[in-house]
């Protein structure tokens, strides 16, 4: 289901990182950054709520608005019943709905703003995405300080919070459309290669968005994926070549490219906030500068639970993608 | 595409794990361990006269004890990543195991907490090990005659 918007535009992002994410390739350009995965805070829960408050703060002082000129405030995360943004949403005070597509919600936010953002309803909405390594890796995986080994291709969840205020006043970005995806399962049971589960629904939604809007693939400049890491990547092109003979030539994926070569991190980045810290800062900061014109944000996102994972079901997955355009 | 080949092509883009490498560096600092144990009993037995079964003991409780100390100052994860296996599977492992997952739920209370999650990882080993020793002492009792 792809949706066309005339009036919609991404007046102001903020953005706001963890240690690791702060010595990768994009360092200077996130609005702030912590040192320790506590960020002062007592818990991971809580310093995934703080850094949410932090990056609304700042992507509102941008343009200069109070939460109470606000119309809708979406957020999501990966922790259960999405405490992260709730308990952030009830300091925020901005008319609340959590939303969840795992490591989609970015895009998944995105659409709805823009939906009712299009449709008059209403004239602005923020959208808040984020992820904690710690306090993920500690409800979906082992405790952090066990640290056994892993497999290649295990990936890294990104630490961090992103926000973007929507609104129908002229901005230099517009989302010139959005597709919603279809929930995919190809039958992946392996949870340390989020890649394979969620290649499909990547290229599923990829195809389904560029027939619907009688695209070819190269009219992007840009088409960038959320999470599926460097194994990911190939899959996903390999299973376009082969189901539908279509070649990326614009391709690539966040979780690739937002850490440096050397870090620790198998197979790349994972996690909700990894495509919006990506398009926020590198991306959006390119097509401010004009060198790049159109691009196709992909978040894709697996949706299991630690109980479906434990009866050895297997994983399905979404991907929504929003294309985006310098507004000229 | 249908899932079986869907699964060809994941199992095409999906690098192979260094087994060998890893079994290989899993052997040597696994008998890297066993020799500090080896040491420390020969020193407890040397210099302070205690029995074999005693400076056993006193071994693992030594090895515990640093495997916690490394865990709690952030340490031993780190290792770990180097030495693979080596160290997991010892019962430096084990203790590590129960350490890591009482540091990640301290803030959660003293009982909801550390004492609900405590063994998360390293309950399993408990379980089974209580009940195959029990299988294996039936069947040494009923073939040995308990001998």
């Amino acid at each position: 289901m792809t949706f066309k918007y005339n009036n919609v535009y991404i007046n102001s992002t903020g953005t706001v990182i963890g240690p690791y994410e702060a010595k990768g390739p994009f360092s200077k350009l996130y609005d702030k950054k912590y040192n320790d995965f506590y960020f002062g805070a007592k818990t991971w829960e809580q310093a995934e709520t703080k850094s949410i408050k932090d990056v609304v703060d700042i992507t509102l002082a941008k343009i200069n608005k109070q939460p109470s000129e606000i119309n809708l405030h979406l957020g999501g995360d990966l922790l259960n019943q999405l405490v992260a943004n709730n308990y952030a949403a009830a300091l925020i005070k901005i008319p609340f709905l959590g939303i969840y597509s795992a490591c989609a919600t970015s895009t998944a936010g995105l659409i709805i703003a823009s939906n009712h953002i299009e449709a008059k309803q209403i004239n602005n909405a923020i959208i808040t995405v984020s992820s904690h390594n710690n306090s993920a890796e500690k409800q979906f995986r082992y405790p952090v300080e066990y640290g056994g080994p892993k497999r290649k291709t295990t990936t890294f969840t990104s630490t961090g919070a992103t926000c973007a205020y929507l609104s129908s006043e002229k901005g230099d970005i517009k989302i010139e459309s959005g597709t919603i995806g279809k929930v995919v399962d190809m039958g992946i049971k392996d949870v340390y290669h989020m890649g394979a589960v969620m290649a499909p629904a990547a290229a599923e939604v990829i195809y389904t968005h560029l027939k619907e809007t009688k695209r070819e693939a190269d009219y992007y400049d840009l088409i960038l994926t959320g999470d599926l890491g460097k194994y990911g990547k190939t899959i996903l092109q390999e299973y376009l070549k082969t189901a539908y003979n279509l070649e990326l030539s614009n391709y690539e994926d966040a979780a690739c490219i937002i850490y440096n070569k050397n870090q620790p991190v198998y197979a790349g980045a994972s996690g909700a906030a990894c495509l919006p810290l990506v398009a926020y800062t590198h991306v959006f900061d390119l097509m401010k500068r004009k060198e790049l014109k159109r691009v196709l944000l992909v978040a894709t996102g697996a949706l299991m639970s630690q109980s479906t994972v434990s009866q050895k079901l297997t994983l399905p997955s979404i991907a929504h993608a929003v294309s985006v355009e310098v507004n000229e | 595409m249908n899932q079986s080949k869907y699964q060809t092509i994941v199992k095409r883009n999906t690098p192979k794990e260094d087994i060998a490498k890893n079994a290989l560096i899993a052997f040597f600092s696994g008998g890297v361990m066993g020799v500090i144990a080896q040491g420390l009993m020969f020193v407890f037995q040397e210099y302070l006269s205690l029995s074999i079964k005693e400076s056993s003991t006193l071994m693992i409780v030594t090895l515990i004890f640093i495997g916690c100390l490394l865990t709690c100052l952030g340490f031993f994860d780190k290792i770990v990543h180097k030495l693979r296996c080596g160290l997991i599977i010892p019962i430096t492992g084990f203790a590590h195991s129960m350490q890591s997952a009482a540091l990640e739920y301290r803030k959660e209370g003293f009982v909801t907490g550390i004492g609900a999650n405590m063994l998360k990882l390293g309950g399993a080993v408990i379980i089974y090990g209580v009940v195959s020793a029990y299988i294996f002492g039936l069947i040494r009792f009923i073939i040995f005659g308990g001998i």
